[in-house]
């Protein structure tokens, strides 16, 4: 073993030099600091946030909490209706939803699933404190005042021992102070406990529990919380209800996903949507097709114009690069109206074929509203992101590579083919790449003159973004065309070599 | 060092800065978001401009309503709400409500009285549809022929629609389940009171696309308020639905030779909601705002400006003249008597329940 070598301060060089370049990276890593904190606060999280949602499904449990746990018992595949138990904790869990005005948005979550169930929470929400049980109320208090007393109440409910005996009644009375100090703004402690906690307290009472004052419950007349729900909708003694929220109760759900595939979780597993619901499928094949097709025209329109920017006079390719990005500069929108003006049966190009004779004025062509129109417009759209790549790899090919070739006997086509072609290949991966990316996102050209044939997976994931607010859908669209996008680029590392693709120079 | 310091100093207070003038938000202004266009116009000079005077709070105009109810959301779990007033249809206002991101508003205490002394829920009516929901304006979605080229026979009925053999060419319909399955049943033979309970059953809504198919070729759908008005203009389609407002323009002010078919008009409701979450200085103000924007003579006025009728009952007799145009506006109001004779007030709480499903239903029928 040789002896390490030192540096000038004593220590070994190894040491030093590390702690040198240690600082120099801390450095350059404060600079850049700015940018990257911004990068992952304004991009990389938000994304991240949004595709978890694809799979994220708190909240079914988290405001149904006792339903979802006395569902456990229940089997799904019975076809016969939840018992009593399972009423009552619904009739809790609804109660303390109410407060929190979170059933509505629960019910919209499972109406994606199962239609109804919107306004059969909606419903619900109105009535579930208008229920008899205030009888259990009328009842405890009359048999002993000291269950009318909200400082008892929170001393027994302090006292482990009795806890323990009244599960139900420590659980509904937990949820219930925390909602009277989080959404009341009251103190528990002034508050006499809500005719819902009287009725887990029954509930106790009922199941042989040891109350902290005795009181004789058989006296009392018991509320059927199950005729109550029926009452309100006889949605509620529905399996299929039921079923759909104990399918949904999990935390996490691949429902989303296997709804982007057309399929959906049935009585028995997964199983096929029916056919009139079928389209994700369709779109993102569709997607993909007319995606390449933008693609391969974008290459056979920018290539001829590439080249010609590239071999022009400076002067003359200055003017036709302000006409490549003219269009560039201009609002999207109005491109696209410009389209919908020429395309149209009444419009420019059918006005001109008709009047030159080739066709028959009662037998227009059909050039939009269809994948015609979003080709046609997109392409127009996209070609400058093939033409600039292209051009700036052209510009960087010495003329003198054609004429070498000429000179050694080569015919035009075989110069260009054999020496020009190969050396633009990078421009026409970078244009394709672009061109495709950008256009597998597009949405509001499609939208606009694509008819019902020429819309893309886009469209769907803006509607359940924006119209909608299915997001778990819409995530889970996301998600996929991501892993379309990445498995493609993957593929064409594979085969094209991802270093082989130039911006320029 | 020394830059990299400075650097990061200088990256640190401009995040500060940005940071401290988002949350800034100024005292006396106040955001009220909208759909832009006619309508913002006819807002601003009914509403935003005689409260400005009166209060001297400055009203910024967003126009974000279409996207709405989705940024409300982002909104409200960045915890970080800019909107103090929106206007959106009475179905998002539902959506609002249910998810929690509306406030809910006692129509009594909260909004003025009628100018004829009737409390506000009564002047409103069944028109409150939401907890949530002021309403402001009826409009219709109904349907607008071209005059010259629908030979001597004009259509009167809403099944013209359907019926390519007297009237062949295209027609203009919105790429939406809601309004096209209720005039496919209507025109297949069911009672207009009977439709939504057909539409319930996996059969009604095999029948409203059957009849649907029958046009399938020959309609073109829209998603745009815009795109039936140039549609029409163009001649590209004979007959299109859009909204009142929209055919009042081309018929009126651009004077194409376009004509109103008023039957079976879908009428739906636009209005204000107030975001949860404001701190009690905007909500207070907001809720004042709403105050003076929906008492009875306001609500009036905007129809000096655009062509839907306000919400209330008791403005009605005070509606008057067009402020540029000169003409009464009373007879353009899908509330007239005379155009109001068969009409459709869609149902709220059905579609909210169904608008997933069918929706799914009708995207699957249009790409087929």
């Amino acid at each position: 073993m040789s002896e390490p070598v030192i540096a000038a301060d004593g220590r070994p060089l190894k040491a030093s030099l590390n702690r040198a370049l240690r600082r120099q990276k801390m450095r350059a890593l404060a600079l850049i600091a700015p940018l990257l904190i911004f990068i992952l606060v304004s991009f990389v999280m938000p994304i991240a946030d949004m595709l978890f949602r694809s799979v994220e499904n708190e909240i079914v449990s988290e405001t149904l909490p006792r339903t979802v746990a006395a569902l456990d018992a229940w089997d799904a595949g019975s076809g016969e209706t939840p018992d009593e138990d399972v009423f009552n904790a619904l009739y809790t869990d609804m109660a303390l939803a109410v407060e929190y005005k979170s059933h509505t948005r629960l019910g919209s979550r499972l109406n994606y699933e199962t239609t109804g169930i919107a306004s059969l929470f909606r419903k619900s929400g109105r009535r579930v404190g208008k229920f008899d049980t205030d009888v259990y109320t009328k009842a405890f208090q009359d048999a002993d005042p000291r269950y009318a007393d909200p400082q008892q109440w929170v001393a027994w409910m302090a006292d482990d021992s009795i806890r323990a005996k009244l599960p139900m009644t420590t659980s509904a009375y937990d949820d219930w102070a925390k909602m009277i100090v989080e959404a009341e703004n009251d103190v528990p402690s002034e508050e006499e406990p809500w005719d819902f906690v009287y009725s887990a307290l029954y509930n106790d009472a009922v199941s042989g529990a040891e109350l902290p004052v005795s009181v004789d419950v058989s006296g009392i007349t018991p509320v059927s919380l199950r005729t109550a729900f029926g009452d309100i909708d006889d949605k509620w003694l529905n399996p299929n209800v039921w079923r759909t929220i104990k399918t949904y109760s999990p935390r996490y759900t691949d429902g989303y996903f296997l709804n982007s595939v057309d399929l959906m979780k049935g009585a028995e597993g997964v199983e096929a949507r029916p056919e009139n619901e079928q389209i994700y499928i369709t779109l993102f094949i569709r997607t993909m097709i007319m995606s390449l097709s933008i693609m391969g025209m974008c290459v056979l329109l920018g290539y001829p114009i590439a080249w010609l920017l590239a071999n022009l006079k400076d002067r003359t390719a200055n003017l036709l690069m302000i006409l490549v990005l003219l269009p560039f500069w201009t609002s999207l929108l109005v491109r696209t109206s410009a389209w919908k003006v020429l395309l149209q049966q009444q419009g420019v190009i059918n006005d001109i074929l008709v009047w030159i004779g080739i066709v028959a004025d009662d037998n227009r062509l059909e050039l939009i509203n269809n994948q015609t129109g979003t080709i046609i417009a997109m392409t127009h759209i996209l070609l400058p992101f093939m033409i600039l790549p292209l051009y700036s790899v052209m510009k960087t090919i010495p003329p003198s590579y054609l004429r070498a070739a000429k000179s050694l006997g080569a015919t035009n086509w075989t110069a260009f083919w054999r020496v020009y072609f190969p050396q633009s290949v990078p421009g026409i991966g970078a244009g394709c790449i672009l061109v495709f990316i950008l256009a597998i996102g597009y949405y509001i050209t499609p939208e606009l003159v694509g008819g019902t044939k020429g819309v893309f997976i886009s469209n769907r994931i803006a509607y359940h973004i924006s119209s909608s607010l299915n997001w778990g859908l819409a995530a889970a669209l996301g998600t996929i065309l991501l892993t379309i996008v990445m498995v493609l680029y993957w593929v064409y590392d594979k085969i094209v070599g991802i270093d082989n693709v130039k911006l320029g120079g | 060092m020394n830059v990299t310091m400075k650097l990061m100093a200088t990256s640190c207070l401009t995040l500060t800065a940005t940071m401290a003038f988002a949350d800034g938000h100024m005292a006396d202004e106040m955001t009220i978001v909208s759909w832009g266009g006619a309508y913002s116009a006819s807002q601003k000079n009914a509403y935003h401009d005689p409260y400005s005077e009166k209060t001297g709070v400055k009203i910024i105009n967003d126009e974000s309503s279409s996207e709405a109810v989705a940024k409300l959301r982002a909104m409200n779990e960045a915890g970080n709400v800019t909107w103090d007033v929106v206007d959106v249809v009475a179905s998002d206002a539902i959506r609002l409500c249910d998810e929690g991101l509306a406030m809910e508003i006692d129509a009594d205490t909260q909004l003025a009285d009628g100018d004829d002394g009737s409390k506000a829920s009564d002047d409103f009516g069944d028109l409150l549809v939401s907890d949530c929901f002021i309403p402001q304006i009826v409009y219709s979605t109904t349907v607008g022929y071209r005059t010259d080229l629908v030979g001597d026979t004009p259509p009167t009925s809403i099944c013209a629609l359907f019926d390519t053999d007297t009237y062949p060419g295209k027609r203009s319909l919105e790429k939406q389940p809601i309004g096209n399955l209720e005039w496919a049943l209507i025109c297949d033979g069911v009672a207009k009171e009977d439709v939504y309970d057909v539409l319930e059953t996996e059969e009604g809504q095999a029948q409203a696309f059957a009849k649907l198919d029958t046009i399938k070729d020959s309609a073109i759908w829209w998603s745009a308020g815009a795109d039936t008005p140039q549609l029409l203009a163009d001649g590209e389609v004979i007959m299109g639905s859009t909204y009142n407002g929209r055919l009042f323009a081309l018929i009126e002010e651009q004077k194409q030779p376009v004509a109103m078919l008023w039957d079976a008009q879908v009428f739906d409701l636009d209005g204000w909601i107030i975001p949860t979450g404001l701190s009690p200085e905007r909500q207070a103000r907001a809720l004042d705002y709403i105050m003076f924007a929906t008492d009875t003579q306001r609500l009036a006025d905007q129809a000096k400006y655009i062509s839907y009728g306000p919400a209330r009952k008791s403005s009605a007799p005070l509606v008057g003249k067009h402020a540029t145009l000169g003409i009464e506006m009373a007879p353009h109001m899908p509330t007239d008597p005379n155009n109001a004779k068969n009409t459709f007030l869609y149902n709220y709480e059905w579609w909210a329940d169904y608008r997933d499903d069918l929706d799914a239903k009708f995207q699957a029928w249009l790409s087929k």
